[in-house]
């Protein structure tokens, strides 16, 4: 057993380091900071800008991409390492949908033409993706989807309505699951994949509003919208294949150990400038205790995500355990987001810690912290809830 | 990166696990139980053989010169089996503090005994006001000329009945709660003054209360420094307590899967209860408290455990959580087996009563997190930016 990092590894980590403290924008930081603190949403730059830096910088804006395809080709341990060093630096996270969800789709199931096509974009940044799987009536239960294509001479014609396409506003493009064969015999078997420009017409989005204020959702409308064929992914009705290949990849990272690492050390910071029974409230025996027991937890879940990149870097996984994961990782982002608000006490009320004439009130640091606990309800529903995930537990790795 | 065993610790696993299931097995250990001894002494000329009782020691000592990794091995094994035989509180605690504070003139009378099996020590510390404070002592050793004359009370002391040693700790100067003034005193247990109060424990392991009435102890048997003691036992609990938590963890994966497959089998509405999501959700459950309680045991594994304050984060990270999966996992493998669980004939019970005795020993789950948070929340950097918690 040795959990040191190899000489090449450290070497590599430093790096890292190095080229975030170079290279990460501080207008970005200050550009991100300010709207959280005023409730104002990012923009695409925001979002954008530091995967478009990492575009140009040996495909680090793509690490789990082969080499072939201009991606960096990280080990599991590199991964890991960046994740962190990212993490620490509170960069913000590169957007998923485009780099993890529809690239290793693209690369594995497409051909020569749509890789050339698409690839550069995604890695380049350059061009937004969205993901359009959930529909009103389909939520777990995704291959219930209604949203139909039907083929007319050189295009699909496609209608229905996807909802849940997270960030849809910003997206130049969207990857759909919709049925082409509604009389197959099962379910999964008449799903297709189809990639679709945003700006084709017929296609209307809406934001759907979350209950801390946020605009992050969105309905995403189809009329008679016109797709060219040679925008589908692999084979006719295989799509639910390719479907459960990028579940699996949503759920790896997900355990999201670093930024939880760093949100509980700025907890702990608050809690010590907070007052409770004449002390700071990070010597208060009940409250030290719960992050206490949100650090042990992590710890915990830190070795599960080691001994699972182990396994992977062996060439074993990652399998089902990506599951376990989710719901630990989950579980930990909720609790640290409820203790953050917990922190602040009165202070929790204050929408956007702004009044009528937009005047900050409270602490600074104490602003939206009940708003990240609403928002972060959402993290043991998406990406598969996690009553889900115990289902894929119980099936694929307790045979029950 | 690895959590890969050496090939040695592969053999040793082997080794062990072939040990748990050729002469341990379910029924051999019911009736070693039900004996007066409470043990075989047999198996501990075994495990002589075998070497298990030289994992621990330093090579030249004729030991293996094993590190956490083949203690956890070793440990793991025989949670599995819930072998009785006293080989953490001998082999582990007090074999540990002999190694660290004997001289080498003891050390070289003692250790190889120990490794032969022909002698067993096992350390008397706790009391009935200590509760878990290792330094709350009052047995008392004072001077008379050239000998210590020691009066006190040992309680729950594992292993006592099956040693031909004890390892006292006795106060030489200090108040009963200092650090300071705390001494080791290495006893032959057939000593006048020693009075054993022998009992079977819930578990069905075997433990003593220690009776000390004047008993005179030569200098040379003083073990380490005079009144200065106390670092080395609270390193050497720490260590046991690891090795603890790694007994703990594979007594977790017998629960887990036994739960598993007695759930499969187990029909009622002409169907598995397996069947029922109320059931699969509690054993996916009990399958991520058990990873998660692995992987803190391989943190605790992996962490510095010569640095002193990582040893005791390490040791009192593991135990706390072990602590909390041990009650879930264990209270769950019971509720799961229905009647079944709850009866002495089926060995269910058994391992749920070991575990949950192991959340006890070395201190509780209370007693560590309080441990661990004042080891983890001293430090704090005062804030100073003012971007808010980027959670997202």
């Amino acid at each position: 057993m040795d959990t040191a990092f190899s000489s090449e590894d450290l070497k590599f980590q430093s790096d890292v380091r190095e080229f975030i403290s170079n290279n990460y924008p501080k207008e970005l930081k200050d550009s991100i900071g300010t709207k959280r603190k005023t409730g104002k949403e990012l923009s695409r730059g925001d979002l954008m800008s530091w995967h478009k830096i990492l575009g140009k910088h040996n495909g680090w804006s793509a690490p789990g991409w082969p080499k072939q395809y201009g991606g960096a080709e990280f080990t599991p341990t590199q991964k890991y390492i960046f994740e962190q060093e990212c993490a620490r630096a509170e960069c913000q996270y590169i957007m998923p949908f485009g780099v993890n969800m529809v690239g290793p789709v693209i690369y594995t199931f497409g051909n020569d033409e749509q890789k050339a096509k698409y690839l550069p974009g995604i890695l380049s940044g350059d061009v937004f993706w969205c993901q359009g799987y959930s529909e009103p009536g389909s939520g777990s239960d995704l291959a219930s989807l209604k949203t139909s294509a039907v083929k007319e001479g050189d295009h699909y014609i496609v209608n229905g309505q996807k909802t849940w396409t997270t960030l849809a506003q910003h997206a130049d493009w969207i990857f759909c699951l919709v049925r082409t064969n509604p009389d197959a015999e099962k379910p999964q078997q008449g799903i297709s994949f189809l990639l679709i420009d945003m700006k084709t017409p017929g296609i209307t989005v809406r934001p759907i509003k979350l209950m801390d204020g946020s605009h992050e959702v969105n309905e995403t409308w189809f009329d008679n919208v016109k797709v060219p064929v040679e925008n589908l992914i692999g084979q006719e009705n295989m799509g639910w294949t390719y479907a459960k290949f990028l579940l699996a990849h949503e759920r790896s990272g997900i355990a999201g150990v670093a930024r939880s690492k760093k949100a509980l050390e700025r907890i702990k910071q608050i809690a010590s400038a907070e007052m409770s029974y004449g002390e700071p409230l990070i010597q208060d025996p009940a409250f030290k205790s719960k992050i206490a027991n949100a650090e042990l937890e992590l710890s915990s879940l830190e070795y599960t995500e080691l001994r699972t990149l182990a396994k992977d870097s062996a060439g074993k996984g990652p399998g089902p355990e990506s599951s376990l994961l989710k719901i630990k990782g989950t579980d930990i982002q909720q609790m640290v987001t409820e203790l953050a608000m917990e922190a602040v006490g009165y202070y929790a009320n204050p929408h956007l810690g702004t009044t009528l004439s937009n005047e900050y009130v409270g602490p600074d640091y104490a602003t939206n912290l009940s708003g990240s606990y609403f928002n972060f309800r959402k993290a043991s529903i998406y990406g598969g809830s996690n009553e889900i995930q115990r289902n894929i537990i119980a099936k694929m790795v307790l045979g029950l | 990166m690895n959590f890969d065993y050496t090939e040695e610790q592969t053999l040793l696993e082997n080794m062990v696990t072939s040990f748990v299931r050729d002469d341990y097995d379910w029924d051999t250990r019911c009736s070693i139980v039900k004996t007066e001894e409470g043990w075989k002494e047999e198996n501990w000329k075994k495990f002589a053989e075998l070497g298990l009782l030289g994992v621990p020691f330093d090579e030249d000592q004729g030991g293996l010169g094993g590190e956490a990794t083949d203690i956890m091995i070793v440990m793991e094994q025989f949670g599995k089996g819930l072998v009785v035989e006293p080989y953490m509180p001998s082999i582990i605690l007090a074999g540990g503090l002999i190694s660290k504070l004997g001289s080498a003139d003891q050390k070289n009378l003692i250790i190889p005994e120990i490794i032969s099996g022909d002698r067993r020590y096992v350390f008397a510390y706790a009391e009935p006001q200590s509760r878990f404070d290792l330094f709350d002592v009052k047995c008392s050793a004072t001077l008379d000329e050239d000998n210590y004359i020691i009066n006190g009370f040992k309680s729950v002391v594992f292993g006592a009945g099956m040693a031909t040693h004890l390892i006292i700790s006795a106060r030489t100067d200090g108040d009963q709660r200092s650090k300071s003034g705390i001494t080791l005193f290495l006893i032959d247990i057939k000593s006048d003054g020693i009075t054993l109060q022998n009992y079977p424990t819930i578990d069905e392991y075997r433990a003593s209360e220690v009776v000390i009435e004047n008993l005179t102890v030569s200098k040379e048997n003083i073990l380490g420094e005079l009144g200065n003691s106390y670092e080395a036992i609270e390193e050497q609990v720490d260590l046991s307590t690891i090795a603890i938590c790694s007994e703990a963890v594979g007594i977790l994966q017998v629960l887990k899967d036994s739960t598993n497959d007695y759930c499969k089998n187990r029909k009622q509405f002409g169907q598995s209860i397996s069947a029922n999501q109320a059931i699969q959700h509690r054993l996916v459950d009990m399958m991520i408290e058990y990873e998660q309680a692995k992987s803190i045991l391989y943190m605790a594994i992996t962490a510095d455990l010569s640095n002193t304050d990582e040893r005791r984060k390490a040791a009192s990270a593991a135990k706390a959580r072990i602590g909390k999966a041990i009650k879930f996992v264990g209270e769950n493998a019971i509720q799961l087996h229905g009647g079944m669980g709850v009866v002495d004939e089926y060995m269910i019970s058994h391992f749920f009563k070991r575990a949950t005795m192991i959340g006890i020993l070395f201190g509780n789950v209370d007693f560590h997190m309080k441990r661990y948070t004042e080891l983890t929340q001293s430090n704090i950097q005062s804030i100073n930016e003012d971007d808010g918690i980027n959670l997202s």
